[in-house]
Order: C-alpha cells, then sequence, then structure tokens
C-alpha cells in the first residue's frame, strides 16, 4: 500500500502573546485507504496539526508531504490549487454557502477546478449527493435543510473532485447520534470501497474506535497510537 | 480563463442575496453619474450659448483704422532734444483717414491664407433715423449678407423677415428691434435715414434684427455693403472694417499682431476684446466637474462601506471558498467583480436617467429678450460626456471594491474556522 499523506518533525510555535510550542516534532504517515482519527484533549494542537496538514497554514516547520508531493514552501496559489484537487474537508460546523443550492454547493470545487464541463460536473455531484442519499436536497437552498442534511451535503462537496484524501474537523461534533452514525458509515464505506483516505479529528471516542487507528496526542506531542483493524 | 465564469457566478449571487444593499449601492453610483451627465451636459450647453452670443459673431480678428495720437511727436526726431525730457501739452489726434487703406488687395491676400475660414468687409456710416420731426442717432453697417450668415450665425440675430431678403432688395435694410419698436416701424415699411453729408435716403425694411444688447438694437441697423458706401458717398474701394474668421481661434493673437505690423492699422484679436469670456467658461467647467466629482466620491465610500460590511458578513463564506481551493487571487477577484457590476450597472442607469433628464431640460421653456432665437434651455447632447460617465462610474468603484476585496484576499481561512 503507497503512503498518501507524510509529515516529517512537523512544528509549530505560537508568537503571541508569549513563544509557546504547539508542535513538537509531529511525524507520521496514513496510507492508501487508511481511516485514521486523532484523539486528544482540547489544546493539545489537534486542530493546529490539522489546518497544517490541509495546507491552509503554512507557518510551521518540517515537512509535508501528500499524494506524492512535497508540499513545505509552495506559493499560496499553488497550494489552494493542490487543496482544490486532492483534499476534501468536512468541517464541524457545515460550512455551506448559504444563498447557493445544495447542488451548486457541491459544484464549486469541480467548477472551479474545470477539468470537466459544467455538466458533468452537475452528473457527478448529483451521483455523490445520491451516494449520500440526499440527491431530493438538490435543489434546495443550502440554507434551508437540517444539520445532518448539510453535513452530507458537506461531504458529498469534499467528495466531488475525487480527493486523495478526506480530512474532518469534529465532523460529528455537532450531530446527534443517529446522525453520527450515518455520517461513520458514509466514511467507513469509502474508506473500504474507494480505497479513500480519511484524516479525522475528534472527540468521539465511540466513533474513534471505529476506526482503523487512533492517533492519541497531549501536549502537541503524539502519545500513542492504537490500531482495532 | 474558465475561472471567471465561477467568480462572476459567485459574486452575481452575493449581490443577488443582499438585492437592497446592492441596489443602494447601485444608485448612489446612478445618482453621481446622472447628476455629472445632467450638470455638465446643461454647463456646457450653457457655456456654448453664452459663448456664442458674443464669440460666434465677433470677429476673431477685427481690422480696422482707430482715431489715436502719434506716438512720435516731432519733437521726438529733433537729434538736439534727444536725451532731454521733451514734455508737449494738449496732443490732438492724428487726422486719418477711417477707410482702410488698399482694402481689397489686403482681403484678397487674407483669404488665401489657410488659416483663414473667411473674410468680409464692413462699411460702418453714421446716420440719422427720421420719423416725423425727431431724429434719432443711427449707425448703418453695410455688410456682404451671405459671407456674414455662414461665418458669424447672422441669421441667428433676424427676428422677423430674413437676411436673404436683404440680398434681394438693395435699397432694404435690417433695422434694430429697439429703432423699430420706438419708430413702429414694422417689416415692409419704409424709413428715412440722413446721411452726415445731409441727403435723405429712403429705404425699405426688409427685416428686424435683435441682438440681444439693448444699447446696439437702439442704434445698430444693417444694410447692403454698396448702399452703405451710397450712403457716405464714397466708391466700391471704400471699408472700413475687415473682419476675418480663423479656423482655429487661438491663432487670432499672433495673427493680429502680424496684420497690424505689416499694414500699419488696428488688428483687434477676439482674445483681448474677450478675455473674460474664456475665464468664465473655465470657471464653470471647473465648477461643474468638482460637483460631480464629489458626488461620485460619496457614491464610492457608499460602495465602499457596503463591501466592507459584506465581506465581514461573508467571512465563512470567503473562508469555505478559501479552504475549498479558491485562492486569495479568487476571493478578490469575486467582491471586484461585486464592485463593477454595481458600478457598471448603477452607471448605465446613470446615463439614462442622465439623458432622460437632459431631453427634459432641453425641452422646458427658455425665453428671453436677450436671445431671441432661443425658445427651450440649451442642452449639449456630446456623447463624450457620456464615455466620461461610464469611465468615471467604473473606475471609481474599482477603487471603492479594490481595498475591501485586498481585505477579503487576506482573511486567513484558519482563524474564521477554529474561531467558532
Amino acid at each position: 500500500m503507497s503512503v498518501v499523506l507524510q509529515a516529517k518533525k512537523v512544528s509549530k510555535f505560537f508568537k503571541q502573546p508569549v513563544l509557546f510550542q504547539v508542535l513538537k516534532d509531529i511525524s507520521f504517515s496514513i496510507e492508501e485507504g487508511e481511516f485514521v482519527s486523532i484523539m486528544g484533549k482540547s489544546g493539545c494542537g489537534k486542530s493546529t496539526l490539522l489546518y497544517i496538514l490541509s495546507t491552509m497554514d503554512t507557518d510551521y516547520d518540517g515537512e509535508l508531504f501528500l499524494a506524492g508531493e512535497k508540499l513545505t514552501g509552495k506559493s499560496g496559489e499553488a497550494l489552494a490549487r493542490f487543496r482544490n484537487e486532492k483534499i476534501g474537508f468536512v468541517f464541524q460546523f457545515h460550512y455551506l454557502l448559504s444563498e447557493f443550492t445544495v447542488l451548486k454547493n457541491v459544484m464549486l470545487p469541480a467548477l472551479k477546478l474545470g477539468r470537466k464541463s459544467e455538466k458533468e460536473i452537475e452528473r457527478d455531484a448529483m451521483e455523490k449527493l445520491a451516494i449520500l442519499g440526499i440527491e431530493d436536497q438538490a435543489h434546495k437552498k443550502a440554507s434551508m435543510i437540517s444539520g445532518g442534511q448539510k453535513q452530507r451535503v458537506a461531504i458529498a462537496r469534499a467528495l466531488i473532485n475525487d480527493p486523495a484524501i478526506i480530512m474532518g474537523d469534529e465532523p460529528t461534533g455537532n450531530l446527534d447520534s443517529k446522525n453520527a452514525d450515518n455520517v461513520f458509515n458514509v466514511f467507513k464505506e469509502l474508506s473500504v470501497n474507494n480505497k479513500l483516505s480519511l484524516l479525522i479529528v475528534t472527540h468521539d471516542l465511540d466513533f474513534a474506535k471505529k476506526t482503523d487507528r487512533i492517533i492519541e496526542m497531549g501536549d502537541g506531542e503524539i502519545i500513542g497510537s492504537r490500531s482495532f483493524a | 480563463m474558465t475561472n471567471f465564469k465561477i467568480i462572476l457566478d459567485i459574486s452575481t449571487t452575493f449581490l443577488l442575496s443582499r438585492i437592497k444593499q446592492s441596489t443602494i449601492a447601485a444608485l448612489g453610483v446612478t445618482f453621481g453619474i446622472g447628476t455629472f451627465i445632467i450638470l455638465v451636459s446643461f454647463m456646457t450647453g450653457l457655456n456654448s450659448l453664452l459663448d456664442g452670443l458674443i464669440l460666434n459673431r465677433t470677429p476673431h480678428i477685427r481690422i480696422y483704422n482707430e482715431v489715436k495720437r502719434s506716438e512720435v511727436q516731432p519733437v521726438d526726431l529733433v537729434s538736439r532734444f534727444r536725451n532731454g525730457l521733451n514734455i508737449v501739452h494738449s496732443i490732438k489726434p492724428k487726422k486719418n483717414q477711417i477707410r482702410i487703406h488698399n482694402a481689397l488687395p489686403l482681403i484678397e491676400s487674407l483669404r488665401r491664407d489657410e488659416r483663414v475660414k473667411g473674410v468680409t468687409p464692413q462699411v460702418a456710416a453714421k446716420v440719422f433715423y427720421l420719423s416725423g420731426s425727431t431724429e434719432l442717432n443711427g449707425l448703418v453697417n453695410g455688410i456682404n449678407v451671405e459671407d456674414e450668415v455662414c461665418l458669424f450665425n447672422f441669421d441667428d440675430y433676424i427676428v422677423q423677415g430674413s437676411p436673404q431678403d436683404l440680398l434681394k432688395n438693395k435699397n432694404g435694410i435690417l433695422l434694430g428691434a429697439g429703432v423699430a419698436d420706438k419708430m413702429l416701424l414694422a417689416v415692409g415699411d419704409r424709413i428715412q435715414v440722413i446721411t452726415t453729408s445731409g441727403g435723405i435716403v429712403p429705404l425699405k425694411i426688409v427685416g428686424i434684427f435683435q441682438s440681444g444688447l439693448a444699447d446696439l438694437d437702439n442704434v445698430q441697423s444693417y444694410v447692403n455693403l454698396k448702399m452703405a458706401q451710397q450712403l457716405i458717398g464714397e466708391n466700391t474701394n471704400y471699408i472700413s472694417d475687415i473682419n476675418v474668421k480663423l479656423w482655429d481661434m487661438d491663432n487670432a493673437v499672433p495673427m493680429s499682431a502680424a496684420i497690424s505690423e505689416q499694414h500699419d492699422l488696428t488688428a483687434l484679436d477676439i482674445k483681448t476684446a474677450n478675455a473674460q469670456f474664456e475665464t468664465g467658461t473655465a470657471i464653470r467647467n471647473l465648477i461643474t466637474y468638482a460637483v460631480s466629482i464629489t458626488l461620485l466620491i460619496v457614491a464610492g465610500f457608499g460602495i465602499y462601506n457596503i463591501l466592507n460590511m459584506f465581506i465581514y458578513e461573508k467571512m465563512n463564506d470567503i473562508a469555505i471558498l478559501k479552504a475549498t481551493g479558491f485562492s486569495g487571487l479568487d476571493v478578490k477577484l469575486v467582491f471586484i467583480s461585486q464592485a463593477l457590476i454595481i458600478g457598471f450597472l448603477g452607471g448605465l442607469l446613470g446615463l439614462i436617467l442622465g439623458f432622460g433628464v437632459s431631453v427634459l431640460i432641453s425641452h422646458a421653456p427658455f425665453e428671453t429678450e436677450a436671445l431671441p432665437t432661443i425658445k427651450t434651455y440649451p442642452v449639449n447632447f456630446d456623447p463624450l460626456f457620456y464615455v466620461i460617465g461610464v469611465v468615471f462610474a467604473i473606475s471609481s468603484t474599482f477603487l471603492a471594491g479594490y481595498l475591501p476585496a485586498r481585505k477579503a484576499e487576506q482573511i486567513d481561512p484558519v482563524e474564521i474556522i477554529r474561531g467558532q
């Protein structure tokens, strides 16, 4: 199996209000089709790590490789393009563009990538929505659907460009257990059927236990790695 | 650029979601541009009317013989007194002929000059208008009607009859409106004038002339060149004034200097004669542009404000766009294109508003003694103003949109997403 994501000695400092090391020489890797969760107490740096891995935060030491490419030191423009193509995002809060339709929300990253025609993208988007069982909501405004549905739309959006990896920052943190299970099952299927790698930051131990591997963090370091597979 | 379509799509959706604010911002531009168009069309229309009032009928160069004292007195020629302080009391003007010496060859040579649009001779004759037992002071100018019409818009000031009637009738006269009024004369009547040599000449009134300057209309009348020469008992060589119209008014000063130098005549250029008009025009233009630019700046602040507020509202959306792969430049373009759409639509509406109101103004009645041929307000429909208006609208909204857009470009999505 090939390595999708690799972090080498990633460190980060917060300079305000006082110099403080959030991440201390983090090194780990994720393989293709692996479903990994990161756990840890608030403030241990797990979200900070995720934002570095997601290329949105570029202010760190160490090196980061994703899908075989070294991302450290690339320009913001190149990283945006890379993010668009290779990384899918799911956040704790649903983060849809509320003025657009559900379908448009899903289509936007693909339209930005511009690799396919608008027709094809629309068909793909409907397909992804169908996988998540919400194709009937496609033409509603994003602000008009329920929280669980929104999260599934966000997942459909994360999938639209067939990314190398999906990252989630507590994607179930804001959902009831039924919806959380739903989201987990979707992730699991993607990981098993589509060989998609997933990296999910979570507080939810039940959720984490069902993943292939748990990376436990504390005080900016990896303090343990448990495997359930 | 495939990107462009999707960016435009996002910005129009954002605009439509805040249709009220967007409309208000656009109306600010509409108001600014509309006012600019109205102001500038009306002002320049009025300007050219006022300028035309004087400048169109004023020759660019007027050549005549002025009565003046000799610059060089005999005592100055005597070498013995050259170093002394010579004071001559009670100098009288030099006896000089009014006619321009060798006028016809001079006219010919002026006509050949390529800077000159046209030349027309005039003969001034002092007369008395005779009405019963009263005699009114008068000044009759002999003119070449055709030249006057095409060079100096002479027909604009004929309120009754037509200049062509003068051409057909060699005993005809175009009587000043003031004279006609005082003497209760109308077109078709006859009037007798007494020449300076004492002869009485009957003339037929073929038209009434009104310049709008009462002093002038009370004395001035026009006859054919030949008739004026007859009135003062001179032959056809007698010319008292030569009026020159140039293609380019800026040549007036150097040409008049050259003429007065060469021919020992007085040549008065239009700039010296009417210096205040150019100043007035320049100041009126300055005021017009200052007011319009102020209005556009106010509209610009409106757009700046609304976009700024918009960006604060849309922080989350900006973060999502960036997280899903839109670059800072894309986000900046989203907001700049919003500003430009507001500017373009607002500006376009402003042009329509400006044009509409200008048309209304140009149909509003405006009648004044001073301007006999003007019935409605003068408005200048120069397409250039509309081009300037659109350029103004787009550039000011671009500037107003650029700063907020740059702020949006620099938003760090991590901060927004973590801040929740």
